[in-house]
Parts: structure tokens; sequence; C-alpha cells
């Protein structure tokens, strides 16, 4: 049996009273874009796809973390979500749909690559279904990339340009806002609707982990056999698992397509799966506020190190010795063996890894 | 005709085979269990003992034969189903969730009921029959003794409120006097009118409580009888209850 209680207490400031918690959690939150912005508008960018990620390992992590089924190919339902808008809403195909049936499409075909995903790999576990998903990731991707012929379908390696940004009730929120004569960054702007999505997908996820369904799948995680001695139907949630952890890959993917009005099958590649599963390790596996910590945290991080690694190796050496993006993997790696050592159940680790009883006794 | 209906089987099997990938591991075998009867499935290590079990219970899909119970087919039905209808399996090896409480396990037997009250009758049952699961009600499972998970796992089972009872090998690894409380606890179960079907190793043990039994060998049902019957059979003695054939012609 996995031990949960790590080697490392916490740190006093994650000892926080829940009641001055939260608060402070919900200021920062709605604070950030603006320390950032002070900073410079590529902060803020960097916020708001953190947001994305954010909202991708919270997917990853229902399928991982709540259900125990290895997914290496979640990618692809982030791709998924993202090609449909770009399909839907954009001149390639001359079709402009508004966002409100676009994103929950995106969310339909995620999902329905889920169950596509799931029902072959019903009877596969572990490494097994790691090789099988891991395929699957790859397939998508190379569709995109071959899709140009004989009929244009996906543009090909060129991508998708043009796409229509999201538009909330007439306000475009590409175009800066002017409101009483403030300028309202569109960052900012797509910083607070990213963040709505987070809240409502915590929200959802934070009353799934101790319904039934998530009680069926710690029950399917722990152990398979007896879950299915009490009675759970294990082909039904698992599938469950991979659907409603697609869906949210799938709308990430369609704000991803919109935010960035570009797509191509480069965005999707293994090792984006890979960085968002790192994400959930790192952050604590089946914790979500661990999962939410482990994704901003790896997307800031090569960002900082772009800011901060080569005027730091100049300084020191005169010249850049390790190249950001090579620094940032031997990092990442570097960051991984450590907390395999000293924190295996991640930074903020699952307390009891049962949500339904931390409820009852908090 | 019959005279009395309870005396018809619970659970009947005809012919049931078993294959994993091209491996036989079940080779067509014929079974009756009764209401309120107590029946063993004795054998060797790899007889196809487990496999017939996790079979009835519908965790593994058979590939041949009827599996009727209280005379319907069920053998397409997958295992939650046949849970609902009222066939429960204790798997080999507990199979209980080591990180909850034990309290915790036992309300997880009952995850396919909704009648509250009768859940609570049902829990008051199972602490009557096994009042030392009472006292461990608030540790986490994994921490308990053997013998005490297995009286988990048979609680867990009983909750979801069956007409038979497949247990598997609930003497593993567990001390003598302890094995002997868990066969007290299984008898009483037969008294409140289940089913048990019995799958153990400790075959003299098995054979002593047994009103009927099976002897497996390769996948095949070689012998049946009452539990006394077999227990006599010096074929049964010297194959698994290590008597030397002999010895016994010599005394």
């Amino acid at each position: 049996m996995t031990t949960t209680s790590s080697a490392l207490p916490l740190p006093a400031s994650f000892a926080f009273d829940r009641r001055v918690q939260r608060p402070l959690v919900i200021l920062l939150a709605l604070a950030a874009p603006l320390i950032a912005l002070a900073m410079g508008k590529s902060w803020v960018r960097v916020l708001d796809f953190a947001l994305l990620y954010v909202l991708l390992a919270i997917g990853l992590n229902l399928v991982v973390g709540f259900a125990g089924l290895l997914d290496l190919g979640y990618i692809a339902f982030y791709a998924v979500g993202a090609y449909t808008w770009a399909f839907l809403a954009s001149p390639h195909f001359g079709i402009h749909l508004p966002f409100w049936i676009v994103l929950p499409l995106g969310a339909a075909f995620a999902a329905l690559a889920g169950i596509a995903l799931g029902f072959p790999t019903l009877r596969l576990r572990g490494d097994y279904l790691a090789i099988v998903t891991l395929g699957f990731g790859e397939i998508i991707r190379i569709f995109m990339n071959n899709l140009n012929q004989p009929i244009n379908i996906t543009n090909g390696p060129q991508g998708i340009d043009s796409i229509d940004p999201l538009t909330i009730a007439g306000l475009d929120l590409s175009r800066d806002l002017d409101l009483f004569g403030f300028q309202i960054s569109s960052l900012l702007l797509y910083y607070y609707a990213f963040l709505a999505c987070v809240v409502f997908a915590i929200i959802l996820v934070r009353r799934l982990q101790i319904s039934r369904i998530g009680r069926a799948w710690a029950a399917i995680r722990d152990d398979e056999l007896a879950a299915k001695a009490i009675g759970i139907d294990t082909r039904m949630m698992k599938l469950l698992a991979f659907a409603l952890g697609a869906t949210f890959g799938g709308v990430s993917g369609g704000l991803f397509a919109a935010f960035q009005g570009f797509v191509s099958p480069e965005s999707f590649s293994l090792m984006e799966s890979i960085v968002v599963l790192t994400m959930i390790v790192l952050g604590g596996m089946g914790n979500l506020a661990g999962v939410i910590v482990g994704a901003i945290m790896l997307t800031a991080l090569p960002e900082l190190l772009r800011h901060f690694a080569v005027p730091m190796q100049m300084a020191l050496f005169g010249k850049t010795l390790l190249d950001p993006e090579v620094l940032r993997m031997l990092l990442l790696s570097l960051a991984m063996i450590v907390m395999m050592l000293v924190r295996p159940a991640g930074l903020l680790p699952a307390r009891t890894r049962y949500a339904h009883r931390d409820r009852r006794n908090a | 005709m019959r005279t009395e209906n309870s005396n018809a089987p619970i659970l009947e099997v005809r012919g049931l085979k078993v294959a994993y990938g091209g491996i036989q591991a079940v080779k067509g075998i014929d079974l009756t269990l009764r209401k309120g009867e107590l029946v063993s499935l004795i054998g060797a290590n790899g007889a196809g003992k487990t496999t017939t079990l996790n079979t009835l219970a519908g965790v593994v899909p058979h590939s041949g034969g009827e599996i009727l119970y209280a005379g319907q087919e069920i053998g397409k039905l997958p295992s939650h189903l046949r849970l609902r209808k009222g066939l429960a399996l204790v798997p080999e090896g507990r199979g209980i969730f080591t990180r909850l409480t034990v309290a915790e396990n036992l309300q997880t037997g009952a995850y396919t009921r909704r009648d509250t009250d009768g859940i609570a009758a049902d829990m008051e049952k199972v602490f009557a029959l096994l009042p030392r699961v009472k006292e461990r009600l608030n540790q986490v499972a994994g921490t308990l003794s053997g013998g005490e998970q297995q009286m988990v796992a048979i609680g867990r089972a009983l909750l979801s409120r069956p007409q038979v009872l497949l247990l598997d090998e609930p003497s593993m690894g567990l001390a003598p006097l302890v094995v002997e409380k868990i066969f007290e606890v299984i008898h009483s179960i037969t008294r409140e009118g289940m089913g048990v079907l019995l799958v153990e190793q400790n075959a003299n043990l098995a054979l002593e409580v047994s009103e009927r039994a099976y002897v497996m060998e390769g996948g095949r049902v070689t012998l049946e009888g009452t539990g006394k019957a077999l227990l006599d059979d010096p074929k049964v003695r010297s194959a698994y209850l290590g008597e030397d054939i002999a010895e016994l012609a010599a005394a």
C-alpha cells in the first residue's frame, strides 16, 4: 500500500486555518492578473495559459487521480476541443457559430472520443492502458497533421488561423475594453472568463468526488475485484471517467483555440500530455488543490526561465551555456526525481484520498 | 413432483466451461446449491476452484454451459447485476478497502441499496453475527488482523442482502483458532437460510462442516458427495488429507 503521509511535514504556510485560507485564495485569484499586468502584459498571457492548464489538469486528475486509469494521451481531447472550435468558428470553412454552441459541441466530441478510447481499453490496467492511450494521443495528432488531403479538413501542418475569438454577449474578448475611459486589456478579460470556467470546474469536480460516482471510482482505483464484488458497474464507471475527463480537455481546447486564434497539430504533441501528467504528479495526485498548484507552477516555470536564465548566465559566464528549453526539461526532471524521493504523494498530497471522509470529519 | 419449494436449488450450474485465452481452466462442471445449504469446492492448487467462483459471480466470463439462479439463466449478466439479484462474492484475499475504516467498508457493501432503514437493520444483524467487527468499527481496515479482515469482508457481502454467498478461501493465512471462528460464522449464515458455496484448501475442515462437497481436479469435478462420505473416502484422504494409502492398508 502507498503511504499518504510523506517524509516532509507541510510548511507552516499551508497549514493555515481554512477560514483564512479560502478568502486569501479567492483574493489572490482575482488580483493575480493585475499584479502580473504591472510586470508586463506577457505575464498576464502566462496566467491565461496557466488557467487553461489548470482545466486540463483537473480533467486528467479525474481519470488518473480519482479512477486510477493512467492516460498518456490526454492531450488528444484538448486537440478535439480546439479543432472543433477551429472548424466551427473560423474562415477555414466559413462557419462562425457562437461560443455557446461551439464550446458544448467541442466538449461533446471530446467526450465521445473519450468513450471511443475507453471502450476498447476497459480490460486494460496500468502499463498496458498507458501504452494504448499514448498511441491514441498520437493517432489524433497524426490525423490532424495529415487530413489536408484528399479533402482539406484540418489544413495539415499549417494549421488553422484567424479563428474567432471568444465573444460573450456581444463583448469581443480579443479587444481591449473601454470602460468609462479605463482601458481593460483583452488578456484580463480572457483571464476572468477562464477563471469562471475553472471555478465552475472545481465546484463540479468537488461535488462529483463525494458523490456515488466519485466513491465508485475510488473503489475501482483501490481494488477492482472488490469494486465488482460490492456491485459497482465498473465498465460504466470507467467509461464515465474517460468521458468526463475528456470533456474538461475539450472545453480547455476550445478556449485555447479562441484565445490563441490559431491551432496546429504541433500544440498537441506527446510532450504536452506528459507535461499535464507531470503537473498532477508534482502537485499531488487525487487532490484538487495540489493539481491546481502543480499546473500553475509548471506553466510559470518555462516563462521564468526564459526571463531569468539567459540574463543570469550572461552575467555569470559571459555566454549562454544552457538554452532555456533544455534547462526547463532538466529542471523538470530534477524536480520529479526530488519529489519522488522526499514527497512521493506530491506537494499537496491527497489527505486520505477518500474525499467523502474529509468532508464528514472537517 | 417436489413437495417443498424451498428445496429447489437456488443456484444450478450445468456444463460450465471457462477458458483463459486458449487454456481451459474449467472443463464443464455441474453444481447445485440449495437455500440454507453449505457446499464446498475442494481441490489442489490450479484445479479451477477460484475460477469457478469468480465465473459464478460474473467477474470472469464463461465460455460454455449454463448458470441458473433461482431458475433464471444469469450467465450473460455483468457482476453488478448478479449482486443485485442476490449472488454475493467474498473474493480471495478478502478484497476489502484497506484505507477505509471498518464502518465505511461495511457501508460499501450496501452500494446497490437505497433503503436506509433496511441497511441499518442489516448492519445490526451483521454486528450480532460478528461482534468483533463492531468493536473495530472506526479502525482503518488495513490495520486489522487477517481474521478480522475476513470478518469485515463477510460482513460487507452480507450487507448486500444476498441469497447466495460465494466464499473464496476464508481460511487463507489464518491461525486455526481464528479459522474455527470464521467457520462458526459461516454456519450461522446458512442457518439464516442463505446458500453458501465455499472454496477451500483446508479440505479436512471444509468436509467436516459441509453438507455436500465437490472435489475438483484439473478443471473437472472428479468426486462429489456428502461431506462425511468424502471425508471417509480413501482417495480423498490420500490426495487431500495427507494420509498414505499404504499406511491405511497396513492399519
